[in-house]
């Protein structure tokens, strides 16, 4: 899972602070590891760096500097090309998977799509691996088997996910 | 894939059981030799798409053309023809004929297209041997397992040596074993006579045996994702 | 029989209504099923009750007449029946010589002379536009009608009117009581057993309906039984769940058939069936009958369904068929038929009177065993045969595969309609052979008279003229010849013979004559027509001295030997002494009794309503037939044809269940026949493959149902003494019926089909 992108995605709905941003993202994703402020403001240093983001204003208040970050046109097609790209089929991608739903559902894109990408890939891999596992011998079955056992498991996933999506576009927008 | 004109081409198809719109503007090419499945959940138009191509169900509005027919203006006597000799077909269950032998069964699709008896019953008793079957040739089906039965369906599908072979589900009713075996009789049966395959599944295990797959929600093609071919 | 037992019994009871859509349908099906054959076996029931209140009516006013010599309180009755297009109309003139003279039954007071009480049926024939003609007829004023006591049924036509100056006319009964005093030995022993007969005939093939429709749907109902095994109910669980539905369709079906009886009872005045109408309230079921009707429905059906039970094993997986073990066997199969033979041989061979009470059981028994032995028969002849049989194109492979994979139920499907034919056409072959013994060619010639008119009170030669006129002044008519004779007794004997009295002319109608002369006599020459029974009583001889109208009289010795000629109507007057008038002056002027034969121009309407009103305006006791060129004992034609009509019933009937069985068939293949469609198999070959699947079975059994059929028919003729006869035009009438009713269901069927091979059929639930 890519913070990086998951803060840049966030930024896209509107400028905020980094603060608010560590807010934001527990409250979607950080159900059982909150993020620490450090993590967040040197994810945000390396966007900076990168023109993903900029500065939109700096607060002067009694306390530290608050800067307001937003993201720029780079930024964007950045996100863009990261959601349309469907991961390569690995073991327990859920969380990645589930981190682009909901941010596409969040940013207004296609989530649908993404989902079917994800299915496209899985189910490449899968093609492959059946291909070998008819060429080849028992072992080479067995092994594509397990292996194909887990990519049904993540297509199910992606198949109960797609028929339950706006469900999930209700409750992250709320 | 090879670049040949495609078998066969959809163009917008719509279907509409009373107010369930079960086909909404389809569009699809099935060339010849290539295994294209179908998904979708279950509801979402995979059946009467197949059912559509295969002229089984005329369409609403669209265009449909097998080669260089016209299906949709094709009279049901044409398209049972065209059924009888160019397509074949793998259901669920409940395509065996119970009365008659596996190998009359298998005979069967000869026999309508008028081949007579003997000759007929030998290329069945072929493609029996091809599936693995040829034990229960003399028994009825219900004496056959399911996985015998539908490699059977499979034989019979075969027999005519058809260019598309339609199935729908052909697994549904199989442990995941005997389902491997008849998915993997099919795909190499129908590559080695370059057979095209309409696989209509919805699991992903018995898409893994096309080359590419198109997914049906709503009565709508969500993706056409390019294959790894 | 436990608690649990009983409560297993009403589960089933419940399981059979609780079954969804499909299981109420299934309950409701059988139930009209077995309800339609209820009401039918109770109206088999009510036969004896109609009979004998038709019986207790009509003997309760038959006026025979008592004789000469009869106390105080006569009446005088002059018997005037008439026939009006077609339909026979009963008339009485009645006259009381005294105040206590009695009425008939239904009827509050005589009518006087000029007046009549009708029975309703005539009431509204005569109110009828048409019933003009009758009206002139039966000129008398309507002054009530006959109440229903005194009536044989609600559509008989029937009148007495008043009468006068009846007294000393020929013809005419003297009565002091209507009534018969003893009545006769009943109805003919051979129409009873011929009763007995058709009943079987008719009821067998009921129950074979009945024991068909508690199988409907009996596939689904296995399949629920399976899911109650699965859930843990043994073997004689099941059997007593299946019981208890069975039950339940039984016990409706006899509510469905008492309610369907009840409602059709009350139609029952409205049909009229050979003459014979019946009162709703004389349609009452047997008690005894009844009961047993109540006892058996119920049994047979909880039968059937623990027989069909014994066949499959209903595992907690599914239905398992016990696949024939081994063959089925012949010899148990014949048993029925064997024995059945063995009941009729002794009468056959004349060993046993044919018209005692047992020799009915018996007879009774005989049929329903030979009509069992078909439905016995069938399956062992249907697996034989189809077992031999192959080849052909692909739908006859397909019926003939079926066949041989299940050929009890093709056997079944069909086993009724065979049973039925078998005893149509055993009771048809009885009657008709019958009715030819009856029947014979009455040698009328129909281009020289239609119709004979008779006249028995006696006219006087003036009278006979003037009558002779007034039928020859009758519109359409073309010529009328007279015969006037009387009776005369000859000497030494008990012998009866004719003497004709009439011109040369008159005469000539009734023998060749070469010469004749006012003053001559002939006697017809004593040789009767071949197929006449031989009569040995020797003609009139000339110069014997014989005895007419009281008087004495010698035959001269001129007279001369003639030969018959054969009247208009066919008949020939042998054994008759012919007279000119004035041979007989002491008899000519005498009243005679007349006879006329008329020629008509029958291309006018209703000449012989308008010849018979002619002739009731001459006496209303002058009767007028219509001269037929067969004559055929009515009651068997009309028995023939209600036997016809009947037989077309039951098959519908069957037919009916046929069909519900089919559909239930056709439905399970559902998917079947909506794959084969998709692979591109053809309509018409499937439709015919289901054509040839019934037909094959219904040859076979129609084969059997021929044979027995007629063997027992040709058995009860030769038991009474018959000629035995075969009527193949019957005989292809029945089976063309039977295999007509198969294929009215197999067509009726066909939309079902056809409908069921639409793609939808591709869809699982
Ligand atoms: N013959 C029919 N009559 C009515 N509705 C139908 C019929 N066939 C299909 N449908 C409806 O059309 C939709 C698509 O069905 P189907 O093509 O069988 O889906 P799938 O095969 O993907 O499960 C469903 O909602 C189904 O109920
Ligand atoms: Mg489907």
């Amino acid at each position: 899972m890519s913070l990086s992108h998951t803060l840049l995605a966030l930024l896209e709905r509107g400028p905020r602070h980094g603060y608010d941003l560590k807010q934001e993202f527990d409250a979607q994703f950080g159900q059982d590891r909150p993020l620490h402020y450090g993590q967040v403001y040197a994810t945000l240093a390396r966007l900076l760096k990168n023109g993903l983001v900029e500065v939109d204003a700096v607060e002067h208040g009694g306390g530290p500097e608050r800067k307001r970050y937003a993201i720029t046109t780079a930024g964007v097609t950045d996100v863009e090309e990261w959601l349309s790209q469907p991961e390569s089929p690995a073991l327990y991608l859920h969380s990645t998977l589930y981190t682009k739903v909901v941010l596409a559902l969040l940013t207004g894109r296609d989530a649908a799509a993404v989902l079917d990408a994800q299915r496209a890939a899985h189910l490449d891999l899968m093609r492959t691996l059946t291909r070998r596992k008819t060429r080849g011998d028992l072992a080479d079955a067995l092994i594509c088997d397990h292996a194909i056992f887990h990519l049904e498991a993540d297509l199910r996933w992606l198949e109960l996910t797609s028929a339950r999506l706006d469900r999930l576009a209700e409750e992250v927008r709320s | 894939m090879t670049g040949d004109a495609p078998l066969l081409t959809a163009r917008d198809l719509s279907k509409a059981y009373g107010t369930t719109r079960a086909l909404d503007g389809v569009s699809l090419d099935v060339r010849a030799g290539e295994i294209l499945a179908v998904m979708g959940p279950s509801g979402s138009g995979k059946s009467t798409l197949m059912h559509c191509l295969a002229g089984i169900v005329r369409p609403d509005s669209g265009e449909l053309r097998y080669r260089d027919r016209d299906l949709i203006a094709a009279s049901d006597a044409e398209r049972s023809a065209l059924r009888r000799g160019e397509f074949g077909f793998v259901f669920q269950f409940g395509q065996l004929v119970p009365e008659l032998t596996c190998l009359e069964n298998v005979a069967l699709p000869l026999r309508m297209e008028g081949v007579r008896r003997k000759e007929a019953e030998r290329r069945a008793a072929y493609w029996l041997e091809r599936l693995d079957v040829a034990d229960v040739a003399g028994k009825r089906p219900g004496q056959a397992s399911g996985g015998q039965g539908q490699r059977v369906a499979i034989a019979r599908a075969l027999v005519t040596e058809p260019s598309v072979v339609f199935a729908d589900e052909p697994t549904g009713a199989l442990d995941s074993l005997n389902g491997e075996m008849v998915m993997r009789l099919l795909t190499e049966c129908a590559e080695q006579s370059r057979t095209a395959v309409v696989l209509v599944t919805h699991e992903p295990s018995v898409a893994a045996y096309s080359h590419r797959e198109i997914v049906v929600r709503d009565g709508r093609i969500r993706t056409s994702a390019g294959s790894a071919r | 029989m436990s608690a649990s037992w009983l409560r297993q019994l009403a589960f089933g009871v419940r399981l059979a209504c609780r079954g969804g859509v499909t299981g109420w349908t299934r309950v409701a099906l059988t139930a009209t099923a077995v309800g339609l054959g209820v009401a039918f076996l109770l109206l088999a029931a009510s036969v004896p009750n109609l009979l004998e209140a038709r019986d207790t009516r009509v003997a309760a006013r038959v006026d025979d007449g008592q004789g000469p010599d009869l106390p105080d309180g006569i009446l005088l009755v002059v018997m005037t029946d008439t026939e009006f297009r077609g339909v026979t109309i009963r008339g009485r003139l009645l006259q009381p010589l005294s105040a206590t003279a009695p009425t008939p039954p239904g009827v509050s007071a005589l009518p006087k002379a000029g007046e009549m009480v009708v029975s309703p049926a005539l009431d509204e024939l005569l109110a009828e536009p048409g019933g003009a003609l009758l009206r002139a007829r039966l000129d008398y004023r309507v002054v009530g009608r006959i109440a229903d006591e005194g009536l044989a049924g609600p559509g008989e036509f029937a009148y007495y009117a008043g009468g006068d100056q009846l007294d000393g006319k020929a013809g005419v009964r003297r009565l002091a009581a209507f009534g018969d005093p003893s009545p006769g030995p009943g109805p003919d022993p051979r129409l009873i057993l011929m009763a007995v007969v058709a009943f079987v005939v008719l009821l067998a093939p009921v129950a074979i309906f009945i024991a068909a429709a508690v199988r409907f749907g009996g596939e689904s109902r296995d399949r629920r039984l399976a899911a109650l095994r699965l859930m843990g109910a043994d073997l004689a669980m099941t059997r007593r769940f299946a019981a208890g539905e069975a039950l339940a369709g039984g016990l409706l079906g006899l509510g469905v058939g008492a309610v369907i009886f009840l409602a059709g009872r009350q139609l029952v005045d409205r049909f009229t069936l050979w003459d014979i109408s019946a009162f709703p309230a004389d349609v009452r079921p047997s008690l005894p009958l009844t009961a047993l009707i109540a006892v058996a429905v119920p049994a047979l059906a909880v039968g059937v369904a623990l027989g069909v039970l014994r066949k499959v094993a209903i595992e907690p997986l599914g239905v398992v068929r016990r696949a024939g073990q081994g063959r089925r066997r012949l010899w148990w199969r014949l048993l029925p038929s064997v024995a059945g033979l063995a009941l009729l041989a002794p009468m056959l061979a004349g060993l046993v009177d044919t018209d005692g009470q047992l020799a009915r059981v018996q007879v009774g028994g005989g049929a329903v065993l030979m009509l069992m032995g078909v439905a016995t028969l069938l399956p062992w002849l249907v697996e034989a045969v189809v077992r031999r049989l192959g080849g052909g194109g692909l739908s006859w492979q397909l019926a003939i595969r079926r066949i041989q994979m299940d050929s009890a139920s093709a056997a079944r499907l069909v086993s009724g309609v065979a049973v039925a034919v078998a005893g149509a056409i055993a009771l048809q072959t009885f009657v008709a052979g019958m009715e030819s013994a009856f029947t014979d060619a009455t040698g009328a010639d129909l281009s020289r008279a239609q119709v004979t008119a008779a006249l028995d009170e006696g006219a006087t030669p003036a009278r006979a003229r003037e009558i002779s006129g007034r039928l020859s002044a009758t519109p359409g008519v073309r010529s009328v010849t007279s015969v006037a004779y009387t009776d005369v007794e000859l000497p030494d004997t008990d012998d009866y013979s004719s003497l004709v009295v009439g011109s040369c002319a008159e005469l000539r109608e009734l023998a060749r004559l070469s010469r004749c002369r006012s003053g001559d006599t002939f006697i017809v020459e004593g040789a009767r027509a071949e197929r006449d029974t031989v009569d040995p009583a020797e003609p009139p001889r000339p110069g014997a001295r014989v005895t007419a109208l009281g008087t004495g009289w010698t035959i001269p010795a001129t007279a001369t030997q003639v030969k018959a000629r054969t009247l208009p109507d066919g008949s020939t007057w042998n054994r008759t002494i012919l007279a000119t008038p004035a041979a007989v002056p002491a008899l000519a002027a005498k009243p005679l009794r007349l006879q006329y034969f008329i020629d008509l121009d029958q291309t006018r309407p209703d000449i012989g309503e308008l010849v018979r009103n002619t002739a009731a305006q001459v006496s209303p006791m002058m009767a007028v037939y219509g001269i037929r060129e067969v004559k055929v004992d009515s009651k068997f034609s009309g028995i023939l044809r209600g036997t016809l009509v009947g037989t077309v019933a039951l098959l519908l009937l069957i037919g009916t269940s046929m069909l519900a069985t089919m559909l239930d068939q056709l439905r399970e293949r559902r998917a079947l026949l909506a794959a084969l469609t998709a692979f591109g198999a053809k309509r018409g070959a499937l439709t015919r493959a289901t054509l040839w699947q019934m037909a094959v079975p219904v040859v076979l059994g129609l084969v059997p149902a021929v044979l027995a059929g007629t063997a027992l028919g040709v058995a009860l003729l030769a038991m009474l003494g018959f000629p035995l006869h075969v009527s193949l035009t019957q005989l292809f009438v029945t089976v063309a019926a039977g295999a007509g009713v198969v294929a009215l269901v197999t067509l009726a069927s066909l939309p079902v089909q056809l409908r069921l091979m639409r793609p939808d059929g591709l869809r699982v639930e």
